[in-house]
């Protein structure tokens, strides 16, 4: 389309120039999608290029290297013995040793690889199952123990992470031989192990400190999110729990049942609770903003006198441990509740509601879902007043004088200064806070859970009954907790989908805001 | 009518600009007052009802018709309450300690050193985040409970389930180190410092705020939590925390006989986390702020 250059667009009206901008932003799309899609040829163009060049590039170290680094392809280590590093080599000799231990065993690598017929559709996670067999002399009958699938696919992936380790520490310890060969041709020393050990309290100092945290991530999140990724192509649920009953590979099945939107389907379940999902994330989020911004703009009021006590009094919610404070606000509304009775006695339902005996403010869908979103802003206000107040100090107060000069009101001031400032700096922060309200637990559950209110029109999605203000996130919940219905692999699904909501929204959003900037700027 | 106006109209009738902002000020100062009411009313409730004798159910007055420690008493030596609080503060205890740790590690290296594949890192590190935490507790729960680190030692397995992963929770620190002066630590190195010797000789001495900051976030954690902490310890009454344990009395079957009971127990935990918090507010207040505007 053709675009207006700055005179032309100041020519327009607010409504042309509203069009404008909007038009802009649809024809941005294609591109949008277009930018993506490059980017991801481009990358599997660079990890291929990659590929090859590493292959190139352990061919001629194999054609030059000399007989140590030649022997080093096959044991681990060998080129740093010969060249005197010492620890470095008994360590991947030692790595080596433990793999091909592992790997060995009657119980290790292989028998688990083996038991787990990976990614056969029909064909079960582990291949003894377990079952009672008949005892003749006590006449009873006794479990005989089977594979369990959990455990399967657990080691499983468990080995395919080590072979992985395996190839790499292979590869490292190659690289190495070649760059002590050369070192040594140009006759210079290698690094021994105590310059190796001196260097991780210097310029290897990243690696030292960052060694547990990454460890804690990697066994913490990385391998228990590959894990659920997986269960979501088996039948991991109450019925098949690995142990009594091996589940199985289903293939794309699981998707199928999740995006039935046939009538009964749990398509439907999904695509209201994760409409309502967004719907609340959306309010959650802005009405904070708005009114936590409003906050503390009459707070930091010139002439406000005692700011300090205000400030404490609403930093209080946060003080407050959430499970107190949310349950009892919780119970204010509830129908034998205080303000609940109060809303009663004084007939401020609506004639509607009573007629259908709902008798408190959670009864109903639609006062239930204002209701939480209301007492989110007394949860939320106090955090956005605190981070307003820090950037309200922040803008130049020349900016204000001579605008006032120019004759600009304080409504004026505040949409055109105020309002936009405050957008550029918080604009990642809005992204977070939005990201978090779409997995807020707490405020949903502690305060409907207690007087739930069925959402009678998608029936029990997935085994799980689920209220009008339920989030994916507390379903996800629901569906895990209650042990006779536990479906995994849905609440892995919910989970995968939870990812890809926030993915594409943090994507599109990353792309809006102005303020994707050089982290170096700061300095 | 906006300011604006009002200005103009308040010239005419003879009041200053002095005035106008008095009125202003008055009409700020009355919603300060109705927020700090709403704001505090759910709080002193608490109290309130936590005092109340006559009924331990739900009523629909506030101000109690006779006060008493009851709740109290029956708090400590008819429930589980204090097993729960003490798992509840030695929870928050280690949480804090290892978090700290943790989350300093790592904020610090993405923020001041320069290596190979950080940005790698926090790219990797972004994406994890944007999976539901709760997600991976499905097989944490599994390997747990074989290890015997769930039910009634189920505060050992939630440090582990806290702490281990906090790492990823680096942003705020991270954004504190970035505005410490990089010629801090080029100064340190030129002297001949390692840079061992300037994270814990120069920077560490700096940080102050940001490790209070960590501590309290590390500290408060245990006493909000409800998802992991239920799902770890599958209903066993000497491993629960405090929200845990509590959330069941709530309950249509309970609410009746335990109601004050819940307020008391509100108010025996809210004390002392709320007195810490009020303490360190300050240092909250500059973690948010900073973190905040630098991303």
């Amino acid at each position: 389309m053709k675009r207006l250059n700055d005179l032309e667009y100041l020519k327009l009206n607010r409504l042309q120039a509203f069009l404008y901008k909007l038009k802009l932003f649809f024809c941005a799309i294609p591109g949008f999608f277009k930018g993506i899609g490059l980017a991801i040829l481009n990358f599997f163009k660079n990890c291929g290029l990659a590929i090859k060049n590493e292959f190139k590039d352990i061919f001629t170290t194999f054609t030059k290297g000399n007989w140590a680094v030649k022997l080093s392809f096959f044991i681990f280590g060998f080129g740093n013995l010969y060249y005197g590093q010492i620890m470095r080599g008994l360590l991947f000799l030692l790595f080596e040793v433990v793999f091909i231990g592992y790997m060995l065993l009657p119980s290790g690598g292989i028998y688990w690889l083996s038991k787990g017929n990976w990614f056969q559709t029909g064909a079960t996670v582990g291949t003894v199952q377990g079952g009672f067999q008949y005892d003749p002399i006590f006449d009873v009958d006794y479990w005989v123990g089977g594979d369990d699938s959990v455990k399967v696919l657990l080691y499983g992936l468990l080995t395919i992470i080590f072979i992985i380790a395996f190839i790499y520490t292979w590869r490292l310890q190659v690289k190495q031989c070649r760059i002590c060969m050369d070192i040594t041709a140009k006759g210079k020393r290698v690094r021994s192990g105590k310059d190796d050990l001196k260097s991780l309290l210097d310029d290897q100092f990243h690696k030292t400190l960052l060694a547990l945290p990454i460890t804690g991530i990697l066994v913490f999140t990385v391998l228990p999110i590959i894990y659920m990724v997986l269960i979501a192509f088996t039948s991991y649920d109450a019925a098949h729990d690995g142990y009594a009953n091996l589940f199985s590979w289903v293939g794309l099945e699981n998707f199928n049942e999740m995006f039935n939107f046939g009538k009964g389907g749990l398509g439907l379940a999904f695509g209201e609770i994760l409409s309502w999902t967004l719907m609340w994330a959306f309010f959650a989020t802005f009405t904070n903003y708005f009114l936590g911004m409003f906050v503390a703009i009459m707070i930091n009021k010139k002439g406000i006198k005692i700011k300090k006590f205000w400030r404490t009094v609403l930093v209080m919610t946060i003080a407050v441990p959430q499970f107190v404070s949310l349950l009892y606000v919780s119970k204010l509304f509830d129908s034998s509740g205080i303000i609940g009775k109060l809303l009663i006695n004084w007939n401020l339902l609506p004639q509607s509601m009573v007629d259908a005996n709902q008798m408190s403010l959670w009864q109903n869908p639609l006062t239930a879902r204002i209701l939480v979103i209301v007492i989110n802003i007394w949860v939320g206000i106090p955090h956005i007043m605190l981070m307003a107040t820090g950037i309200l100090m922040n803008i130049p107060q020349d900016l204000y004088e001579s605008s006032r000069i120019d004759g600009a009101n304080t409504i004026q001031q505040y949409t055109k200064i105020t309002l936009p400032y405050m957008m550029f700096v918080m604009g990642p922060y809005l992204l977070t806070s939005f990201v978090n309200n779409l997995n807020n637990f707490n405020v949903i559950y502690l305060l409907t859970n207690n007087s739930p209110l069925l959402n009678t029109q998608i029936g029990s999605a997935g085994g799980v009954s689920v209220s009008h203000t339920d989030l994916l996130i507390t379903w996800l919940y629901k569906m895990t907790l209650n042990s006779a219905e536990t479906k995994y692999y849905l609440a892995s699904i919910i989970g995968i989908l939870v990812f890809v909501v926030v993915a594409v929204l943090s994507l599109i959003v990353y792309n809006v805001i102005p303020s994707t900037k050089n982290e170096e700027d700061y300095r | 009518m906006n300011n604006y106006q009002l200005k103009k109209r308040l010239r005419k009738s003879g009041l200053g600009a002095k005035a106008s902002r008095r009125i202003g000020n008055t009409a700020v100062y009355i919603v300060l007052i109705l927020i700090t009411v709403i704001w505090l009313f759910p709080l002193f409730g608490l109290v309130l009802e936590s005092f109340r004798v006559e009924a331990t159910s739900q009523q629909s007055y506030l101000w109690p018709k006779k006060f008493g420690w009851d709740n109290y008493v029956r708090l400590f030596t008819k429930t589980d309450f204090p097993i729960w609080f003490k798992n509840t503060a030695i929870m928050g205890i280690a949480t804090a300690v290892l978090q700290t740790f943790f989350v300093l590690c790592m904020s610090y290296v993405l923020s001041r050193l320069r290596f190979k594949g950080r940005k790698g890192l926090m790219n990797i590190m972004l994406i994890l985040g944007m999976f539901p935490g709760f997600l991976t507790m499905i097989l944490i729960y599994k390997v747990f409970s074989d290890l015997g680190l769930t039910m009634q030692n189920a505060p050992i397995g939630l440090i582990i389930v806290y702490c281990a992963s906090s790492g990823m929770g680096y942003y705020v620190s991270k954004g504190f180190f970035d505005t410490i002066p990089k010629s801090l630590d080029e100064a340190a190195r030129v002297d001949g410092a390692t840079r061992w010797q300037v994270f814990y000789k120069v920077i560490m001495p700096l940080s102050k705020p940001i490790i209070i900051y960590t501590v309290l976030m590390g500290f408060m954690n245990p006493w909000g939590d409800f998802m992991m902490a239920s799902y770890i310890i599958h209903e066993n009454s000497a491993g629960m925390n405090v929200a845990v344990g509590v959330y069941e009395w709530l309950s249509k079957t309970m609410v009746n006989s335990n109601y004050t009971m819940f307020c008391a127990a509100g108010v025996v935990v809210a004390v002392p986390v709320t007195a810490v918090f009020l303490m360190l507010q300050k240092y909250y207040v500059e973690g948010v702020t900073g973190g905040a505007v630098k991303g």
